[in-house]
């Protein structure tokens, strides 16, 4: 298993900013899917390795936080919240044109990879709303005029 | 990155660094930085406790709790290391403030952990951010480590003798580690289950050591507090509640944003003047003043100054400071439910009134709002939400709890138009249509 260098220079950091080796586990779990895509048996098992923790361990933590994946995503997220405050200004109307533009439903990922979808809890957008992430980036003010623009601009990157 | 907004009524304090770039440790420093620490260090620990009680600062991750007063729970002597927690798990529906104070004066965040460890002689702080604001992550990460190559963290601190390192450290998706011992559980590695209190964090928090937990944007204000004194700061605000709040507006406005006013502005002012009042010609409904377990209020009800007594008074919580505001259009059947299922969703199951409740809440209200509803359902929605209130290990359950009671009570009538097979009447009417103004 091998992880990037900007990976391991910050593991390495990590381990001694506590008291405990497990403390460093849900930052290294997310840093570990976003390389290795999703939480493989080959990563969980690296990971309980390195923290002195049982692979079962390591999995309950992972079935705790929802960011967190044991299976693949698309190479982009489309995360599109619909709690109050997205709803109220027409977050699960992004969410459905999402659904017909892609092809795809909640959890789902296109044939190619390149998305996955997801309907996500306030993702502290509120008073830019309707809002989603894609992977990580924010994407605020959403129409589906606009949204259909950012799928578009994620399609070309991802297939260059 | 997230618009500003700005309105005559505000009061910048918190927000004063926005938009000048202050991320740059260089531009911090020209703005006052590190400037309240250094008089912190001069300080005794009881006084710097004693000026930010006397400054009326109270908790603004939602509790309201006096800042001060949490602080001098922190025992003097301990055989176990002390640590100052910063709480920027912010993931209350409505709220989205804590994220524009890491954005914009990250630096802030981390002098005011300086002075709450200076406060209660820990060495050691870390700063958690949820995971989904990773370029949040990015900014604090890098103005922590600028901190430390000023010598302003590490060894020695400005020369004084004392030493202190703060860490950030990191989520991974989870509204209940924003609970403050969850946070902790979170932080040790674990699921976020919430711990039985007593003992409370201020005796036995992270690995068993005294811990202070505080939010991000409490921690925030606390070097301007001790720059311009705790009088000065008080009366920004109303009597016992000190200072400015970050409100984030969102929803039925014309300007949603996160406007920073003193404590106890008026509700209804900041709706019609501050936010620019509802669009397209509706009118309000419903507002829920502080983010998504707060109790709904009325258009009557909201003529209140925005604190944590008043809003106590008139039946509901400043909370988090997240107010969203609700226009005619909208069915309070399927905002009741939509606030359920986060609830449900985010129940860790460690205990059984908020595990089972939250999902029979959901079950109902989904069935309710498919127009399969009965009468006795009205008063099982109530019933359930009643026998969470306040039996559960940690206040999941109440935020659960507290707005279901709330909309069944105040909009009892819109739950019996759903009954006996009957749509919703505002999806008939082809009302729910997005807002966007």
């Amino acid at each position: 298993m091998r992880f990037s260098d900007e990976f391991e220079t910050r593991f390495a950091e990590m381990l001694t900013h506590y008291p405990t080796k497990r403390s460093a586990l849900v930052p290294t779990l997310l840093y570990a899917q976003d390389e290795a895509g999703s939480l493989t048996d080959e990563v969980i098992a690296e990971l309980a390795g390195r923290l002195d923790l049982t692979e079962l361990e390591v999995r309950n933590v992972i079935s705790y936080y929802s960011m967190l994946t044991t299976k693949p995503r698309g190479k982009y997220n489309v995360q599109v919240c619909t709690n109050i405050a997205c709803m109220l200004r027409g977050g699960e109307e992004i969410l459905d044109h999402c659904k017909k533009k892609l092809g795809i439903s909640h959890k789902g990922t296109t044939q190619d990879g390149l998305f996955s979808l997801e309907e996500v809890e306030c993702i502290g957008a509120c008073s830019w709303a309707p809002a989603a992430q894609v992977n990580y980036d924010f994407h605020e003010n959403l129409t589906n005029a606009k949204m259909d623009q950012i799928l578009d601009e994620y399609k070309k990157k991802g297939t260059q | 990155m997230a618009d500003l907004v700005s309105h005559p009524d505000e009061v910048r304090v918190i927000s004063k660094r926005f938009g000048q770039g202050a991320t740059d440790i260089e531009r911090y420093l020209q703005l006052d930085g590190y400037q309240a620490v250094q008089k912190a260090l001069a300080m005794q620990p009881d006084a710097i406790i004693n000026e930010v009680k006397n400054s009326g600062l109270r908790g603004r991750g939602g509790a309201g709790f006096s800042t001060g007063m949490k602080w001098s729970f922190v025992p003097k002597q301990s055989a176990k290391p002390k640590y100052v927690l910063c709480n920027g798990d912010e993931s209350e529906p409505g709220t989205c403030k804590d994220r524009l104070i890491f954005e914009h004066d990250p630096h802030s965040v981390i002098e005011g952990v300086m002075i709450a460890a200076l406060a209660v002689g820990s060495h050691t702080g870390y700063i958690y951010i949820r995971g989904e604001y990773r370029y949040l992550s990015v900014i604090m990460q890098k103005a922590i480590k600028d901190a430390y190559a000023k010598g302003f963290l590490g060894k020695n601190i400005f020369g004084s003798g004392y030493d202190l390192d703060i860490y950030w450290h990191g989520g991974a998706g989870a509204y209940e580690v924003g609970e403050e011992s969850a946070l902790m559980e979170s932080l040790e590695g674990k699921r976020g289950i919430p711990r039985i209190r007593p003992p409370f964090p201020a005796v036995v928090g992270l690995w068993g050591g005294p811990t202070v937990i505080n939010n991000a944007e409490t921690l925030a204000a606390v070097p301007h507090i001790i720059l311009g004194g705790a009088d000065w700061y008080a009366k920004l605000g109303t009597p016992k509640n000190g200072g400015t709040r970050m409100f984030c507006l969102a929803g039925h406005l014309n300007k949603p944003g996160v406007y920073e006013l003193p404590m106890g502005y008026n509700l209804k002012k900041m709706i019609y003047e501050v936010g620019g009042g509802i669009p397209n010609g509706r009118s309000l409904k419903a507002v829920v003043p502080g983010g998504s377990s707060t109790p709904v209020l009325l258009p009557e009800e909201i003529d209140i100054p925005m604190d944590f007594d008043s809003v106590a008074k008139a039946g509901s919580m400043l909370g988090s400071g997240g107010v969203v505001v609700l226009d005619d259009t909208t069915c309070i059947v399927k905002f009741a439910l939509r606030t359920i299922k986060f609830y449900q969703h985010e129940s860790c199951g460690w205990c059984i009134p908020c595990r089972e409740g939250t999902d029979w809440l959901k079950k109902t209200l989904t069935r309710f709002h498919a127009g399969a509803g009965l009468k006795k359902d009205v008063d099982n929605i109530y019933y359930l939400a009643e026998n969470m209130l306040g039996k559960t290990f940690c206040p999941l359950g109440d935020a659960a709890a507290m707005p279901t009671m709330a909309f069944v009570k105040k909009f009892r009538k819109e739950f019996e138009d759903h009954l006996d097979g009957k749509p919703c009447p505002f999806e008939k009417a082809g009302a729910v249509e997005p807002v966007m103004a």
